[in-house]
């Protein structure tokens, strides 16, 4: 599985990635959503974990446009709990929007991952 | 029963309350407004009402004493003209009869006594003797009933007074026989210039009584004679017999009627009007009480006094009553006023703690979960890589913060819900759910002070209500806090759910607190009533959790025990309609 995680937190995105990593998974991490939107553009994903609220290019505008360059991404966004509702608002008439609030523990986030990439591959 | 304390209006005793701050001048203001409304208003209507009574009366009470002066007055001088015409008549009689008669004839005691008759036949009784009397004094004859013939005058006061002014009229004597009588003398100077004759008579006073019993004079009067040293001449019916020396005062002399003001001996006020008599030694007296003559005007006094009094009292009731009532309006506007600022304050103050409450937590969210997970990452590398697994220690260090992480971002959650439902909402709201979140925000007080929690629910199908969560979690918090507050370390406060009916739920709060007496039960739910007012109370608690329990459909009821307990229930509707 690669995966990419995107968060502004650098001290939390590292942490997170290094500990995927621990576990086998091969991970990249990004700072900024306009890099990671660049790495797409020169390799596709399996999964990439977003947050929501982002300078510059928030979260689901930067899975909107990753979705043109890589349409088979699956995307898991991380929220905190005060704009859940908000998150909830902007994404209303999507279906299955995946999403995770901070902080998040990471057997859950690692279940959610197993559950979509496995989702997939039952679907085809 | 109907008892005085009733007649207090709401204003009156507002120690209870506690003055909101600022307020403090309101409260104790309405009495003096009402003292003020009433003093202004009842001036100015009973003051020209009093007055003009006052006039009025003043003005009726001298015209009608002048009208009895007057009355007085002019009875007086009527009476003073009959009594001066009959003596001024007996004595042209005498005179008469002594120009037309010669000395020698009047000598004749037959020809004396023919006259004597024909005087009483004509005048009517009053004349009881004649005597003809000489130059030397001496009585020449007399008819009569005493024996005065052959009597020397000489040297008598009353002969050299006739002598003098050719005539005479007495006082009232007792002759003998002791009848009082008084004498009229006339003198005729002979036609020789040198000698004359007396005629005289004496003349019972009956005539003079029958005068003056004959007038009518109202008020206890008195209608009597007196001479110029103040002996009756006649008798009088209060103020001594003839003869008797008069209890009144002798008047000062004057040649008019007079009508003057004085006194008895028992200290009443008379009008005594009196008329020297001219050329007679009687003073007329006409003594009236004024007492008795005023009675009609005191009794129009006592009606006037009433109808004042009455009117007077009525007005100001009227006026109390209107003042009352309108400053009761104006209190109860300005406290209705003052619980919507109150109220609008306390939205504005959640509100603003909301939203500080769900920035703060989210600021403390970000690094949580930074230090988690880097907390996390460390455990990993513990498990994972081969050269740290000897660092046990350092290992089991871990687990101590991750649990940290984890509390702290319950509190968090709790915090940031809590905010998130002060927007008003209808949603489905789980009661027991709802509560037990509340009652971890109080956590750490319970078990810091022993204080048991129960919560049940008594039905089996507790259903899920429609209602307004963040109203709800604020009428919890509140009870529950209140409930903190009154019971005592290791006290216990049980939560009963239960349904009411087949459209109510009913929430049950009971402690076994300190209680609430049964003076403070009455106002428990007023704004502004508080107990805690030492020790930073505002009073507004309850009196906001009544409003928000009635703005979800609910009701709210407290039963308490002082010393056993206090019991709240709430009773909501399961379907809240939404606005």
């Amino acid at each position: 599985m690669r995966v990419m995680l995107v968060d502004d937190e650098e001290e939390l995105i590292s942490a997170l990635a290094e500990r995927l990593i621990l576990r086998g998974i091969d991970t990249e991490w990004f700072t900024c959503g306009l890099t990671a939107l660049e790495r797409v553009g020169s390799g596709c994903f399996d999964l990439v974990v977003l947050d929501v609220k982002m300078p510059r290019i928030g979260g689901l505008e930067l899975r909107d446009k990753m979705r043109a360059v890589c349409p088979d991404m699956k995307f898991i966004f991380l929220t905190g709990y005060g704009s859940e509702r908000d998150f909830l608002l902007a994404t209303a008439r999507e279906p299955n929007v995946c999403y995770l609030v901070k902080p998040v523990e990471i057997g859950v986030l690692l279940a959610e991952m197993k559950s979509l990439i496995e989702s997939d591959g039952a679907k085809t | 029963m109907f008892s005085l304390k009733d007649l207090k209006p709401n204003f009156w005793n507002k120690r209870l309350w506690v003055s909101p701050p600022g307020a403090s001048q309101y409260l104790f203001n309405y009495r003096r407004i009402w003292y003020l409304s009433i003093l202004l208003t009842s001036t100015v209507a009973l003051g020209p009402l009093i007055f003009i009574t006052l006039v009025n009366y003043r003005v009726t009470e001298e015209s009608i004493e002048s009208e009895w002066l007057l009355r007085s007055s002019r009875t007086v001088s009527n009476t003073h003209r009959a009594i001066s015409f009959f003596l001024t008549e007996r004595r042209s009689a005498l005179d008469f009869i002594v120009h037309d008669n010669h000395g020698k004839e009047l000598s004749d005691p037959a020809r004396l006594s023919t006259i004597l008759e024909n005087l009483k036949r004509s005048f009517g009784g009053g004349f009881l003797d004649l005597g003809l009397i000489d130059s030397a004094g001496k009585q020449i004859s007399y008819v009569g009933p005493y024996e005065l013939t052959d009597k020397d005058y000489s040297d008598q006061s009353w002969f050299e007074q006739v002598v003098d002014r050719e005539f005479y009229i007495s006082d009232v004597f007792l002759g003998y026989r002791n009848v009082p009588h008084l004498v009229i003398a006339v003198k005729q100077t002979c036609p020789d210039g040198k000698t004359f004759h007396v005629l005289r008579a004496s003349i019972g006073i009956r005539p003079f009584e029958d005068l003056l019993s004959s007038l009518e004079i109202g008020g206890l009067g008195d209608a009597f004679m007196i001479n110029h040293q103040g002996i009756l001449q006649t008798n009088s019916h209060y103020h001594g017999r003839v003869l008797a020396q008069s209890s009144l005062p002798i008047p000062e002399p004057a040649s008019t009627t007079r009508v003057i003001e004085g006194e008895d001996v028992g200290g009443e006020t008379l009008f005594v009007g009196y008329r020297f008599i001219e050329s007679t030694p009687f003073i007329l007296m006409i003594v009236k009480r004024k007492s008795e003559l005023l009675k009609a005007w005191y009794n129009t006094r006592m009606r006037l006094i009433l109808f004042l009094v009455g009117s007077a009292t009525f007005i100001l009731a009227v006026i109390t009553g209107m003042v009352t009532f309108m400053v009761n309006r104006v209190h109860v506007a300005d406290e209705r006023r003052l619980m919507s600022l109150h109220k609008m304050e306390y939205t504005n103050k959640m509100a603003s703690i909301g939203r500080m409450a769900a920035s703060v937590a989210h600021e403390i969210n970000n690094p949580l979960a930074i230090i988690g997970e880097n907390a996390g990452l460390i455990k990993d590398l513990f498990t994972f890589k081969e050269e740290y697994s000897k660092h046990e220690h350092l290992h089991k260090m871990i687990d101590p913060v991750l649990h940290s992480v984890a509390r702290a971002g319950k509190i968090t959650r709790r915090l940031l819900t809590f905010a998130r439902n002060l927007d008003a909402a209808v949603e489905p709201v789980n009661l027991e759910e709802t509560i037990r979140e509340v009652l971890s925000f109080l956590n750490k007080e319970a078990e810091h002070r022993g204080i048991h929690i129960q919560v049940e629910s008594l039905s089996d199908d507790m259903p899920v209500i429609q209602s307004d969560r963040g109203k709800l979690e604020q009428i919890f918090l509140n009870i529950i806090n209140n409930a903190f507050a009154a019971l005592a370390d290791d006290g216990h406060l049980w939560i009963e759910l239960a349904r009411h009916g087949a459209e109510e739920v009913q929430i049950r709060f009971r402690d076994d607190g300190h209680g609430i007496s049964p003076e403070d039960l009455e106002h428990i739910f007023e704004p502004f009533f508080s107990t805690k007012t030492d020790h930073g109370g505002t009073g507004l608690g309850l009196s906001i959790t009544s409003n928000l329990t009635h703005e979800i459909g609910g009701r709210i009821q407290v039963e308490s025990e002082v010393g056993k307990g206090t019991c709240f229930t709430i009773r909501l509707p399961m379907k809240l309609e939404a606005e």
